[in-house]
């Protein structure tokens, strides 16, 4: 059976890319060096699991998908990816990508997924966004493996419920566990803490919602779910700062994980919005 | 209020270098041109199916023409597309007169009055 040799959930702040690499060193942001190093410190995390194949949790962000047909889930099943749309490029700088698939992954979640009771949409012709790649940059930046991309809807509501987030991880995890491979696995999925956008609170010296943030990482470096399922609503994170349910995306990769405690944590308080960066190994520790 | 539409013109031409250049230019003209062509075309891509039944409001077209994101705000179109799209035209222009971020902080600052209160809703 396969291995899931490392479950990572982060932050994807799009312009890491650009403030850490991309400005002339003159011009860069005060953390950028900060940042970097945290980053990179992050990857090694990844690369200690050596995995073979990368389950990616995003979410489109009315790139591909818009509202005359947003899945609420949906799985890719491709050969190869492009990724990051014209508009990205533009706005953060991200330059285009052509990631390999793994379709025998992807058709085997997929089956597994349908069988316990997560009805999910399917695309064989979907190009990643910045969900996926700025994860891809900041802890695999050769992508040079195959990967199983997976869209939930944090992002046009209505949107399924902090629970469904969770059972959705719960789910991935006992099909990875039973895919009949000898590959190792790791799954990389990407959200949001506290995060405002095109409202009042945007772009602040902090992230909307540093209290919010705080409690945050702690349940999740912790593995707590029942304070996640007690705390976290729609309602509460839209009080956090209007684009908070990418939170959820978090609280399914600790679905993936399961409750336990993460073994490696770290964060970063930047201009608008404070960054995670969180491992679990649930099946020890590589390092 | 149709927010679906206003989302799309706002998904389209952000999409479209062309597009969005022309709203940058000309606005009230890229909104009549949007609303005689693209807005019609079914779903986004489609360039034979045509939807028929789909228009905007006075007080949305001119929220549009006039790049008013405090309204669109206020009618529920959805916060990223309005943001992404107005960084789009607005962000380097700023930059160059007031320095980074200048243009979003404006942008919040306008909508201050909504802190503390319940947003308007963007769901569809």
């Amino acid at each position: 059976m396969a291995r899931l040799s490392a479950v990572l959930a982060t932050t994807h702040h799009p312009f890491y890319l650009k403030a850490t690499q991309l400005t002339p060193p003159e011009e860069r942001m005060p953390q950028a060096a900060e940042w970097q190093q945290k980053v990179e410190s992050y990857r090694e995390t990844l690369t200690a699991a050596d995995p073979d194949i990368l389950v990616m949790v995003g979410a489109d962000h009315f790139h591909q998908f818009f509202s005359d047909n947003y899945p609420t889930f949906l799985i890719g099943k491709q050969p190869r990816y492009d990724a990051t749309f014209y508009n990205e490029e533009r706005e953060f700088g991200i330059p285009p990508y052509l990631l390999e698939g793994h379709e025998d992954l992807s058709g085997y979640m997929l089956q597994g997924l349908l069988d316990r009771g997560f009805d999910f949409s399917v695309s064989h012709e979907l190009k990643i966004d910045h969900s996926i790649i700025c994860p891809i940059i900041t802890t695999r930046p050769d992508a040079d493996l195959p990967i199983v991309p997976i869209y939930t809807n944090i992002f046009a509501p209505p949107l399924p419920s902090p629970k469904r987030f969770w059972d959705l991880g719960r789910a991935i995890r006992s099909i990875i566990d039973e895919y009949p491979s000898d590959a190792r696995i790791a799954a990389v999925g990407s959200g949001h803490l506290s995060l405002e956008l095109g409202g009042p609170r945007q772009f602040g010296e902090t992230g909307p919602d540093p209290v919010f943030d705080r409690k945050a990482i702690d349940w999740l470096a912790s593995g707590d779910i029942d304070a996640i399922l007690e705390n976290v609503t729609h309602e509460s994170m839209a009080g956090a700062g209007n684009a908070t349910h990418g939170f959820m995306d978090l609280i399914l990769m600790m679905g993936i994980a399961g409750p336990i405690e993460a073994s490696y944590v770290d964060e970063l308080d930047l201009f608008h919005t404070r960054e995670m960066y969180m491992t679990w190994y649930p099946e020890g520790d590589p390092r | 209020m149709s927010r679906y539409y206003v989302n799309k013109f706002l998904y389209q031409v952000d999409g479209d270098p062309e597009l969005l250049a022309a709203y940058k230019a000309e606005p009230e003209a890229l909104v009549e041109r949007w609303e005689r062509d693209y807005g019609s075309r079914l779903g986004t891509n489609h360039t034979i199916e045509r939807t028929t039944w789909l228009g905007f409001t006075p007080e949305e077209r001119r929220a549009l023409v006039e790049h008013d994101y405090v309204t669109l705000f206020e009618q529920g179109a959805h916060f990223f597309l309005c943001l992404t799209i107005f960084i789009a035209i607005y962000d380097d222009d700023y930059v160059a007169r007031s320095g980074p971020l200048s243009f979003q902080r404006e942008y919040a600052q306008k909508l201050a009055h909504w802190l503390g209160r319940d947003y308007p809703t963007v769901a569809l």
